[in-house]
């Protein structure tokens, strides 16, 4: 009898340890979080006294004379995403109405392992490619063709003029456009997927085409998960590393044009932050280092809070 | 008035028939893309896949030789950043899976993780070089493993937790009416009925820290000898290649474009298998 108890007590006990275990690995994701942040933080403190908020307006970055500045790499950083969107978002759009409505079942499949294969090809594959590949013919025979016809345009033109080197924001960015496909078209699927069949069948029995569901009744009913897809790919595109240090040309200087070369926050890390000398000089890095971890947690959160919004509604509704 | 009303149908019809063209042109965008990534790197790498890189060192600039060192390199960091980073993962799914209904910490952790699947490597980079590199004041394979552990641990949390959600709840009845405690419930029934699914989440993790360079460039860095010695600078495939692609000599060039093959057939047989040992053990069911 006392062993039964016994036994019994040594299960309670083994209960709360194995909970007690769990639970502190747990908590020691949550602590990685608060501790990438604290860490960078502090690092980029020699950076922040030396500079003060100036270092995120200034455009400076002088090794020689100590004066450093962030508003090159972030402003490429933000650029690069923004292309990479304008492209990604149409394509995964079309990526995900083709899945969900207009492939053969049997097809369905394939072409879905097909697109993920892309997601899970180095990023560094995308930077070779890119380099060796695709910028002598973005050079040859893309950028003279921008030139001549988008260069014209009042305006805007300038944005569109430049040297053809194939390498340059412009690249990167459509390299990146390319990377965030596939994580941006998944999650636009797997939304597309959750309309309730009745609600389609009802359209397409008014007489509605395939397109009319697709934009009147399919995008308003999933509209804060595309969305939430769609920062996800951003989030992506801002963090992007080894693709973007190959083609992006790593020049520390503002210009207007997309064909230019300029920086972004990973790839200045990437390129320079090994060969760094001085406190101020590394610690300048890890300040962009913490911008760009902010930045992106802020985009990442937001989508996140999208997708938990959508999935919470339907929770309710079935 | 019925000519009106079929302009107006034909003119839906076209607009249907154009973006629906168009929604195919995008997929076929997508699958160029992946083809041809590939067949450069078949066409590129191929040719220079000896048996000379698997058996020699990196050379110097201007000579032959071939990846062994960074290949021998990748595999040591790979293999302890999983040692370290799957208990963790699989211990953390498990809190949000099994005891994640009440409290703050089971969905604030779950909402970082999956932030944390999607932030940059190269802050992760940043992050180990400020805790083990800088503390230290040398580089090592060490840190490099630590760098990759930490983006293998949010890949097993989450498809743990979400392997172990599948699992249905009178399984886990059943056992604790026979009187097993729950520890015993998680570890003998619901760990068992989710295995598959958290190998699954594994390969996954490897496959994606088996190409990553952007954290290792300043942890692990990068070493041109022999070395397997985890607590000085190691060689691996993914730094060497990017070395070696970003230098003006042909034979590195070469070099990189034969490690650049071999890491992709690598991770994406390793995505395809993940893939295929996941549906069959679905369809089992």
């Amino acid at each position: 009898m006392s062993s039964i108890m016994q036994s019994k007590n040594m299960g309670a006990r083994l209960d709360k340890l194995f909970r007690g275990t769990t639970m502190f690995f747990a908590f020691l994701v949550f602590i990685l979080l608060l501790g990438i942040i604290v860490t960078l933080f502090v690092g980029s403190l020699p950076a922040l006294k030396a500079f003060g908020p100036a270092f995120f307006t200034s455009d400076a970055w002088n090794p020689v004379k100590i004066q450093f500045g962030g508003l090159v790499p972030i402003y490429g950083t933000f650029i690069t995403a923004l292309i990479a969107m304008v492209i990604g978002i149409p394509v995964s759009f079309g990526i995900a109405i083709f899945i969900t409505e207009l492939s053969p079942t049997w097809l369905k499949r394939p072409i879905g392992i097909a697109i993920e294969l892309l997601a899970g090809i180095p990023s560094i594959i995308y930077g070779m490619w890119g380099l060796f590949i695709f910028a002598p013919l973005f050079a040859d025979h893309v950028q003279p063709w921008i030139n001549d016809n988008l260069g014209a345009l009042p305006v805007i033109g300038q944005v569109f003029q430049g040297p053809p080197m194939g390498i340059g924001m412009l690249t990167a960015g459509f390299i990146l456009a390319i990377m965030v496909i596939p994580f941006t078209s998944s999650v636009m699927r797997d939304v597309f997927e959750i309309v309730p069949t009745m609600l389609k069948e009802s359209a397409y029995g008014l007489g509605a085409t395939t397109w009319e569901v697709v934009w009147n009744v399919v995008l308003p009913y999933t509209k804060t998960g595309v969305v939430g897809g769609i920062m996800l790919g951003l989030g992506r595109a801002l963090g992007e590393t080894m693709a973007v240090t190959f083609v992006i040309g790593n020049a520390h200087e503002l210009s207007a044009s997309l064909m230019m070369p300029g920086n972004t926050i990973s790839s200045a890390l990437a390129n320079e932050f090994t060969e760094a000398v001085g406190d101020i000089y590394t610690s300048s890095l890890i300040t962009l280092g913490l911008t760009l971890f902010v930045i992106t947690f802020v985009v990442l959160a937001i989508a996140k809070l999208l997708l938990i919004r959508l999935s919470m509604r339907e929770g309710k509704q079935s | 008035m019925s000519q009106l009303n079929n302009k107006r149908y034909l003119k839906r019809k076209i607009i249907n028939n154009v973006t629906l063209s168009i929604s195919l042109l995008t997929v076929l965008f997508a699958l160029t893309f992946l083809v041809w990534i590939l067949w450069t790197l078949f066409s590129q790498g191929l040719s220079h896949l000896g048996l000379d890189v698997f058996t020699k060192m990196t050379p110097p600039p201007g000579s032959s030789g071939g990846l062994l060192n960074a290949i021998v390199g990748s595999l040591y960091m790979v293999l302890i950043a999983t040692f370290i980073g799957t208990p963790i993962g699989v211990l953390a799914g498990t809190y949000l899976a099994e005891y994640g209904k009440s409290g703050w910490l089971a969905p604030t952790t779950r909402f970082i993780n999956d932030i944390l699947l999607s932030a940059p490597s190269i802050v992760i980079g940043l992050f180990v070089y400020e805790v083990a590199v800088n503390s230290v004041g040398h580089f090592s394979g060490w840190a490099g493993a630590l760098a990759l552990s930490l983006i293998v641990i949010p890949v097993v949390v989450r498809t743990t937790e979400n392997m172990m959600q599948l699992v249905p709840s009178t399984l886990r009845e059943a056992a604790a009416a026979l009187g097993a405690p729950y520890w015993k419930v998680i570890v003998n029934v619901v760990y068992r009925s989710a295995r598959t699914g958290i190998m699954t989440g594994l390969l996954l993790a490897v496959a994606r820290i088996s190409g990553e360079t952007a954290p290792l460039l300043f942890t692990a860095l990068n070493n041109q000898f022999w070395s397997a010695d985890m607590s000085k600078p190691i060689a691996s495939l993914a730094v060497v290649i990017f070395q070696f692609a970003m230098s003006p000599y042909e034979d590195w060039q070469h070099l990189a474009w034969a490690g650049a093959l071999l890491i992709t057939l690598f991770v994406l047989t390793l995505n395809i298998l993940a893939r295929t040992i996941f549906r069959s053990s679905q369809s089992q069911n």
